[in-house]
């Protein structure tokens, strides 16, 4: 019998992708998220995590260790003596590791922005963060709309390709 | 109750300006804690608060303790004013354990040194922090452990 390349591939449910793609595409299904819940964000990031909006059907569950987190949802208020802990706990993640900056107080300080001595005014002077949602809280439609971006992030990249 | 001082430590407290709560020198104060907590008639058995203040003006800080009576269910509120420079006040923490925690935090945020607690060190703050944050001269200080603290923040935004 006569097959065609294609055929055949599809006779012996052979798939053909690039390499880049196929890892961007595990990476991007699986994002176990470390639940760094800090204030009121973590409230809100429990109700994504919950039920009703089940952040699992986008393959992301909570990881209470950052052994085995891929991405850090940092939610709530660094307070400076927390942000020694947050970047240490940040170190300890394996690679690929991705921060997502939830809510204002992470992003800039929020509340705290002006008089508060003891918050730090965003924990990207910490550590390097991918995404920052607004809001105060943000809602969980947020915090998924955050997921979904940082999921377009990771399909993006290259991770297989020579850096020049 | 103010009869009551009278008798058993003369000259002891003092009512407020509004009436509402007594006022107790510090270096009595130990004095007038035991016989808040054992004298059958007021047997202040529960420490509600302790709460510091900085009055801002003559250089006052003070602390000011909630009391109840689970037995009697009578309340009173105690103030202490010391001044800014040397703030010491006898601690409690020995007749009320509720007390222990609540001194460290009004050390912790207002510099007022406890003498005689079991374990005076800072409870919310970190052990290396300068200053003491809620007092009103309190300056913020520019960096803590390489973290920016910006006053300024024109160039921020």
């Amino acid at each position: 019998m006569d097959y065609t390349l294609l055929e055949k591939f599809n006779k012996d449910n052979i798939i053909v992708e690039k390499i880049d793609n196929l890892v961007n595409w595990a990476r991007a299904g699986s994002q176990w998220y470390f639940q760094f819940g800090l204030a009121c964000c973590a409230i809100e990031m429990m109700a994504a995590a919950a039920p009703r909006h089940d952040l699992e059907r986008f393959g992301a569950m909570p990881r209470a260790t950052p052994r085995q987190a891929d991405v850090m949802i940092v939610a709530g208020t660094v307070s400076i003596k927390m942000a020694e802990r947050v970047k240490r706990l940040y170190e300890q993640m394996a690679e690929p590791r991705y921060v997502i900056s939830m809510g204002s107080c992470a992003n800039s300080g929020g509340p705290y922005w002006q008089y508060g001595y003891h918050v730090l005014k965003g924990v990207d002077l910490i550590i390097p963060v991918d995404i920052y949602i607004p809001g105060c809280p943000p809602r969980p439609e947020a915090l998924i709309e955050g997921l979904l971006a940082l999921q377009q992030k990771i399909r993006e990249e290259t991770p297989f390709r020579k850096k020049d | 109750m103010v009869e009551l001082f009278e008798v058993r430590c003369p000259g002891c407290v003092t009512v407020t300006e509004d009436g509402n709560a007594f006022n107790v020198q510090a270096e009595k104060w130990l004095e007038v804690a035991k016989i808040l907590r054992e004298d059958p008639d007021l047997t202040f058995d529960s420490l509600m608060c302790l709460t510091g203040y900085d009055k801002g003006t003559d250089d006052v800080l003070g602390v000011a303790y909630n009391f109840h009576s689970m037995s009697k269910l009578h309340k009173l509120e105690i103030r202490i004013e010391v001044s800014r420079d040397s703030a010491e006040i006898p601690s409690i923490a020995n007749i009320w354990r509720a007390a222990d925690w609540h001194e460290r935090e009004v050390y912790d945020l207002f510099g007022i040194t406890f003498s005689g607690h079991p374990d005076l060190k800072r409870i919310l703050l970190p052990d290396d922090w300068e200053g003491y944050p809620l007092r009103k001269d309190y300056e913020t200080q520019d960096y803590y452990h390489d973290m920016p603290i910006p006053k300024d923040k024109t160039d921020w935004e």
